[in-house]
């Protein structure tokens, strides 16, 4: 600790150098320009059948100079002297805050984009800044009257962890009555079904990723499983959803151990990089399979899923019931909107209890032990292919259960659903979430697939933002978001082990 | 004494393309007893460890292990069939617990064999059922069992990983003692550690072979540590076996002296270089 601040009193004495810093912040608003002066700078519209150029160099010389300044302002940070960035930051987060709270139409000209959620964002810079110096100057302060400064990030930390618990029980409880609340229409049950689906297919390749360390980068080839074994079966024999929930994911099971035999003798970046090449040849087989999968068709008319038998139909076919004259409703479509909802709901919870289950039994035990080291496993008696293998199945089966979801939900399946770029934006929920941890992910997925769709009006920037945030990420929590594990079983109770250290 | 040794190594020889780690190394080890292994850097020790717990394949030779729940030939076994069913257990040269799991969890999967069992092959274990729990009961016991014999019961819910150097390493022959082992391989278990833990070391080892009575093989560099405990020692060089016998014996045995002191040692040379050249300096020194 003695080392510690006396390195900070000498940051803090050490001269600035200001020709350097301006040299270095000169080079960093270049790189701004070259990289934006392509990308930004030149827009192609389409108006009237052709084609124009639209230049935006107010954009870039924006651009550059925001760079240049946030660059000197950050390394005046670095040199703990936190007034004129603490100035900076606030001069120019008022002038975005004022145009933008009072959407004054005459003052629109001082905001740097033309989409507003662009000029919110942009005010995370400024923000940042503020923030930065004024935690530095109270540091300063505490230290120039011999307090210690208060670790408010730190402690914020520990209370968070420590609510993880309730945070997962608030939500659940949240996910529950979401439907019922005033404001849930049905874009947003829509939406919050499409991040449940993303949640379970995020938990069950938690069981691969996270328990057993396999670095699978297919995984989105057995939801793929799950989907066509549901749309197949149910298109040509009719069976119905609820026998083909347990099917699909049997299939998708059996795939996973077909797949995962050969494959996991493999370690690390092999294994990512065969897992990768079944995922892409599951695809390409359904689109080159066609008399089968129907090709890049896909397959059309996939039954929807019932009320345990009672269909969400307006008008039944003579002699049967549907829900709403079963239980003497008017009909509406949002019941099988709702009912979707919970039914994906559902199934992400049995996920979730599934995984909490194992993981105290010897077999998650096992995968976590492969995970952290898999010579001192097999040292210890623990048959290393096998116990893969299960976690590989495991996961495939949540996959395909999934799969079988999606299928009956959008009554189509075709192969463009079933991309690499789903397989990674699944992984980057696991990862991002804290590899192993069940709340995590559910705000990893929180933040990259709902945010993106109430967002639809940044398509352009969602792939810039989701890079941007896993960036992020990985400076501040190499660990991902709620990366920390909790032992299985304890000899003691909680409280006691608080002399622990921190991962 | 037992006639039949618990383990019987003969001609075992190990071959790396045309590199010979081990050349012809026969020795046995008894039950109750601890067989040390000594030799100079790359005399091929850890080697013999790793064709004994499956981690390679022999060349040439018969590992025969006479337990009392049967008899194994090691060379024809899988590696981690080796543990799970012939019940050798090892620790390694540089530390493997699972760091990033508790300790007392590190004592539990080094039960997984039983437990996977006993918990119907997580199905009875998925249902909750009685019998699966009185299981877990049990494993959580022997572990604190052992937590209580190395002194780290205050800590088993510590990250293993976080533990100081010393209690990893008696943390990880705790483990192997956790598979209810037969035969327990310790490779350098004082390395690294100080007068006063590797003396805890010590008695911690002569208390295991006395109440457990399993054969105890041990690789170590530390002299005071092997000459104090072992019962009998095995010394190899450049893989060939120089001297076999009680520790007062080896220590006065001009081969293993020559090997300790009269020649250079060099890890960098392959043994047949290293052993063309010590021939060489013989044959120019007569």
């Amino acid at each position: 600790m003695a080392v510690q601040v006396q390195a900070a009193d000498i940051a803090q004495r050490a001269e600035l150098d200001f020709a350097g810093i301006l040299k270095r912040a000169a080079v960093a608003g270049l790189v701004t320009f070259l990289l934006t002066i392509g990308l930004v700078g030149f827009e192609t519209v389409s108006s009237t059948g052709q084609l124009r150029l639209h230049t935006r160099f107010e954009a870039v010389a924006f651009a550059v100079a925001a760079v240049f300044v946030s660059y000197v302002c950050f390394e005046f940070l670095r040199a703990r002297r936190p007034m004129i960035p603490l100035v900076v930051g606030a001069v120019a987060a008022l002038v975005l805050l004022i145009p933008l709270v009072t959407g004054d139409p005459d003052l629109q000209w001082m905001l740097p984009f033309e989409a507003e959620t662009l000029d919110w964002a942009a005010l995370v810079v400024p923000l940042l800044l503020v923030g930065r110096a004024l935690q530095l100057a109270t540091a300063a302060r505490a230290r120039a009257t011999g307090r210690q400064p208060p670790a408010v990030l730190g402690r914020i930390g520990v209370a968070f962890r420590r609510l993880t618990p309730l945070i997962g029980a608030a939500l659940l409880g949240f996910a529950i009555v979401l439907p019922f609340l005033p404001f849930a229409d049905r874009r947003l049950i829509d939406i919050c079904t499409l991040v449940l689906t993303y949640i379970m297919l995020g938990w069950g390749l938690n069981i691969v990723v996270g328990l057993a360390g396999l670095l699978d980068l297919g995984y989105v080839a057995f939801y793929a499983v799950g989907a066509y074994s549901y749309a197949l079966l149910s298109t040509t024999f009719g069976l119905s959803f609820w026998v083909c929930l347990p099917l699909a994911g049997a299939l998708a099971a059996l795939f996973g151990i077909l797949l995962g035999f050969p494959v996991l003798r493999l370690r690390g970046d092999y294994l990512a990089i065969v897992t990768l090449g079944f995922g892409e040849m599951i695809r390409i087989v359904l689109i080159n399979w066609w008399w089968f999968t129907g090709g890049p068709n896909g397959i059309n008319n996939v039954e929807r899923p019932s009320f345990f038998g009672l269909p969400f139909d307006r008008s039944p076919p003579e002699g049967t019931e549907s829900f709403h004259t079963f239980f003497g409703l008017d009909y509406s479509p949002n019941h099988r909107v709702f009912f979707l909802y919970f039914l994906i709901l559902a199934c992400a919870l049995i996920t979730n209890f599934f995984t909490l289950r194992i993981r105290k039994l010897p077999l998650g035990r096992a995968w976590e032990a492969l995970r952290e080291d898999e010579t001192a496993c097999r040292a210890l008696g623990i048959n290393p292919t096998n116990t893969k293998l299960t976690a590989f199945a495991f996961g495939a089966m949540f996959a395909g259960f999934a799969g079988s979801f999606f299928a009956a939900r959008q009554g189509f399946v075709s192969p463009e659903s079933f991309v690499f770029i789903e397989s990674a934006v699944i992984l980057a929920i696991v990862v991002l979430g804290g590899l192993g941890s069940q709340v995590g992910i559910v705000l990893a997925a929180i933040v990259l697939i709902g945010i993106p769709e109430f967002f639809r009006e940044l398509k352009d920037y969602r792939m810039l933002a989701f890079g941007l945030g896993m960036v992020l990420i990985m400076i501040w929590r190499p660990g991902g978001l709620l990366g920390r594990r909790d032992p299985t079983i304890r000899l003691h109770a909680a409280g006691e082990g608080a002399e622990q250290k921190r991962r | 004494m037992n006639d039949v040794p618990l383990l019987n190594v003969e001609h075992l020889t190990m071959r790396f393309g045309g590199l010979v780690a081990i050349d012809d190394v026969s020795f046995s080890a008894r039950n109750g007893q601890i067989t040390g292994i000594i030799g100079p850097n790359g005399a091929g020790k850890t080697t013999v460890f790793n064709c004994l717990t499956g981690f390679y394949k022999p060349s040439v030779g018969r590992l025969a292990l006479n337990a009392p729940h049967g008899t194994f030939l090691l060379e024809q076994t899988d590696g981690f069939r080796i543990a799970q069913q012939a019940r050798v257990a090892r620790t390694f040269q540089n530390i493997r617990l699972f760091a990033g799991m508790s300790v007392l969890e590190n004592l539990i999967v080094a039960q997984h064999n039983k437990l996977m069992k006993e918990s119907g092959f997580t199905i009875a274990g998925l249902l909750w059922l009685p019998r699966h729990r009185a299981a877990e009961r049990q494993s959580v016991e022997l572990a604190r069992y052992w937590l209580d014999r190395i002194g780290l019961t205050s800590r088993a819910d510590w990250q293993a990983g976080n533990l100081p150097y010393g209690d990893q390493r008696r943390l990880e022959i705790a483990r192997a003692m956790c598979t209810d082992p037969v035969l327990l391989c310790l490779d350098e278990p004082a390395a690294g550690l100080n007068a006063r833990e590797s003396a805890e070391l010590n008695e911690l080892l002569l208390e295991i072979k006395a109440q457990q009575g399993i054969g105890i093989l041990l690789i170590e560099h530390d002299m005071s540590v092997v000459m104090e405990i072992s019962d009998h020692i095995v010394v190899l060089d450049y893989g060939r076996k120089i001297s076999d016998g009680r520790p007062d014996q080896v220590r006065q045995d001009p081969a293993v002296i020559r090997a300790y002191l009269g020649e250079e040692e060099d890890e960098e040379l392959p043994p047949e270089v290293a052993e063309d050249l010590a021939q060489r300096g013989e044959a120019g020194a007569i």
